[in-house]
């Protein structure tokens, strides 16, 4: 049995903070992200691409990247807006969403490129 | 043609067996397992269960004359052989709406597994399942808040729902046990649990309880940056009591409060779903008392018939069962009543159990909860069964890691997410599941030493409770 370990955790390092769906996995590689989305298109649902400052994480509404890319199945160029918005914000946390219009919800959410906290 | 007055003693089936009759989209439908005392013909027990479950007594009476009984009895219109039991029969029997009071699965109950069950021509009754139409649905309140509007409001999605029951269940002091529940939510819960038995006994009185519980949530909110819960148990022994817990619980912001709702009762508890509608509340349900009801394959009410009640009563989760941990229920038929659960319309599937066809309309979901006796090796097992729309519940399975209820926490999450990834990646997780959590422990010890922890265990006895067709 392995040796006890302490769990570390606290307000004072914001690497703790977590943002939710595979936020407990190492960060994903561009092949898992790649896998992600072919999921996401499988399910017929509408990628969309969000992102904020880490800081900000936990709100319910993040900065939409242009507006979700309703009906696109290309799985490239679903990639490429995902590299986009994070070229353009290098810092900020961005979030890969499956948008299920007949359950009017998120059927996927994850963040794909982690940002930087402070 | 107005009838006569002819008093005495009538069988049952000149009135009530009626196998011409098509039932209406708007007929409440039951099918009943029936085993009858021996030499009883069985069009005449259907009859017998007909008329005692609706509107019939065991001898005419004038009054019966000063109403229309055609309109209001019910009726017993097929029997069907029980696969592999000779012993029983299945009773199908239809109920014109306009017996029974709108919104109101008390008074349905009442009617269909009331006295009849304990009639004497019987030597036991089970209630398997009950359609009930669209138009008796629109008159129930249903599930305050529905599945989807859940996620929105704690900001989870594409994944099931991470819980933990606290242990022991009785004797921990309340800020003993809000330390139990914040070490679970700051090691990546969603959710922490009160026992069904906790409600407000001596050892932790249920105010101290909350106040404890929501610093938990609290503290683990700003540390993890996630949204958190607790199932604030507000089951009391009067429904005034029980209200008066569930305003505190909204006072102090708790997102999410409980009630057991066979034990509390189904007044208490639609009551309890339509305040919390209102109050934007959402409301964990627990089923004490169901496998009384349930277990015995030939007399009870199945749990899928209390499955429709609760939805129908109104509650946000309910226990499902696990299929693979330690408590009773059968693989197929647990995926019909998470089906009945869920989903918006339901098909008859005699392989699953399910008798009717089922439309819920716009009435929201319940998302199952499976949990009891389940740990980090049946994670692979539960993603498969249940799907994202549910909450997995480890007490045991959290609290017993060798390094404490955080670790336990992050394991199970590390494991749920492992397991959710690689099922999107199309990878069969119950084929692969050693696989996939063997790569996930490598980069976190917690997982590790969790699967060290509980490796050998295994939940493997005979259910009891079988479908029908996998019977001989």
């Amino acid at each position: 049995m392995s040796e006890m370990q302490d769990y570390a955790s606290s307000l004072e390092d914001t690497n703790s903070r977590k943002f939710e769906t595979f936020s407990y996995l190492p960060a994903m590689s561009p092949e898992q992200i790649r896998t992600q989305i072919e999921f996401i298109v499988s399910k017929g649902w509408n990628p969309s691409v969000e992102h904020t400052e880490p800081q900000n994480a936990s709100g319910s509404y993040w900065y939409m990247w242009k507006l979700p890319m309703f009906g696109e199945t290309d799985v490239d160029a679903i990639l490429a807006e995902c590299e986009a918005c994070h070229q353009a914000h290098p810092d900020n946390h961005v979030r890969l969403l499956g948008l299920d219009n007949y359950a009017q919800c998120a059927g996927a959410s994850m963040v794909i490129y982690r940002g930087t906290p402070t | 043609m107005a009838k006569k007055y002819d008093a005495g003693v009538k069988e049952y089936r000149e009135t009530y067996w009626m196998p011409d009759y098509t039932p209406k989209d708007t007929d409440i439908l039951a099918c009943f397992k029936v085993t009858p005392q021996p030499g009883v013909p069985r069009e005449e027990v259907a009859a017998a269960v007909a008329a005692e479950s609706s509107t019939g007594t065991w001898t005419t009476v004038w009054t019966d004359l000063l109403t229309d009984l055609d309109h209001y009895k019910g009726r017993a219109y097929a029997i069907e052989d029980v696969p592999g039991d000779d012993t029983c029969f299945y009773a199908f029997v239809a109920y014109p709406i306009d017996l029974f009071e709108e919104g109101s699965v008390v008074n349905v109950m009442t009617s269909l597994v009331g006295n009849v069950f304990g009639f004497k021509a019987l030597r036991a009754l089970r209630l398997e399942d009950i359609r009930f139409p669209i138009a008796y649905v629109m008159t129930c309140n249903g599930p305050p808040q529905g599945i989807q509007v859940e996620r929105d409001l704690l900001n989870k999605y594409g994944r099931p729902l991470l819980g933990c029951t606290i242990k022991p269940k009785l004797g921990l002091s309340a800020k003993n046990y809000g330390r139990a529940c914040y070490e679970g939510l700051r090691g990546g819960l969603d959710f922490t649990k009160d026992d069904e038995n906790v409600n407000s006994q001596p050892f932790m009185r249920w105010r101290h309880r909350f106040d404890f519980v929501m610093e938990a949530i609290h503290k683990a909110e700003a540390e993890t940056g996630e949204r958190k819960g607790h199932y604030l148990n507000v089951t009391a022994p009067t429904s005034d009591e029980m209200m008066k817990r569930a305003e505190y619980a909204k006072e102090i912001g708790a997102p999410i409060i409980m009630h057991d709702y066979i034990t509390g009762g189904w007044s208490a508890n639609t009551q309890l779903a339509q305040w919390c509608q209102d109050n934007g509340m959402l409301l964990h349900i627990h089923r004490a008392m169901h496998a009384v009801l349930d277990r015995n394959p030939h007399h009870g009410i199945h749990f899928r018939v209390l499955t429709k009640i609760l939805r129908l009563s109104g509650g946000d989760h309910l226990h499902s069962g696990t299929v693979v941990g330690k408590l009773e229920g059968d693989r197929d038929a647990t995926l019909g009543w998470i089906d009945i659960m869920r989903d918006s319309y339901v098909k008859e599937d005699r392989s699953r159990g399910i008798f009717f066809d089922q439309d819920w309309g716009s009435m929201p979901g319940v998302l199952p909860v499976a949990s009891g006796g389940i740990h980090v090796w049946h994670m692979p097992a539960l993603v498969s069964i249940f799907g994202d729309d549910s909450v997995l519940q480890f007490g045991g399975g959290t609290l017993g890691h060798p390094w404490g209820n955080a670790a336990g926490a992050a394991a199970n999450r590390v494991a749920v997410e492992a397991c959710v990834e690689a099922r999107n990646q199309g990878r069969e997780l119950e084929k692969e599941g050693k696989d996939i959590l063997t790569t996930a422990a490598s980069h976190s010890p917690e997982l590790k030493a969790a699967m060290e922890t509980w490796k050998e265990i295994k939940f493997e006895f005979d259910t009891v409770d079988k479908l029908d067709v996998s019977h001989k």
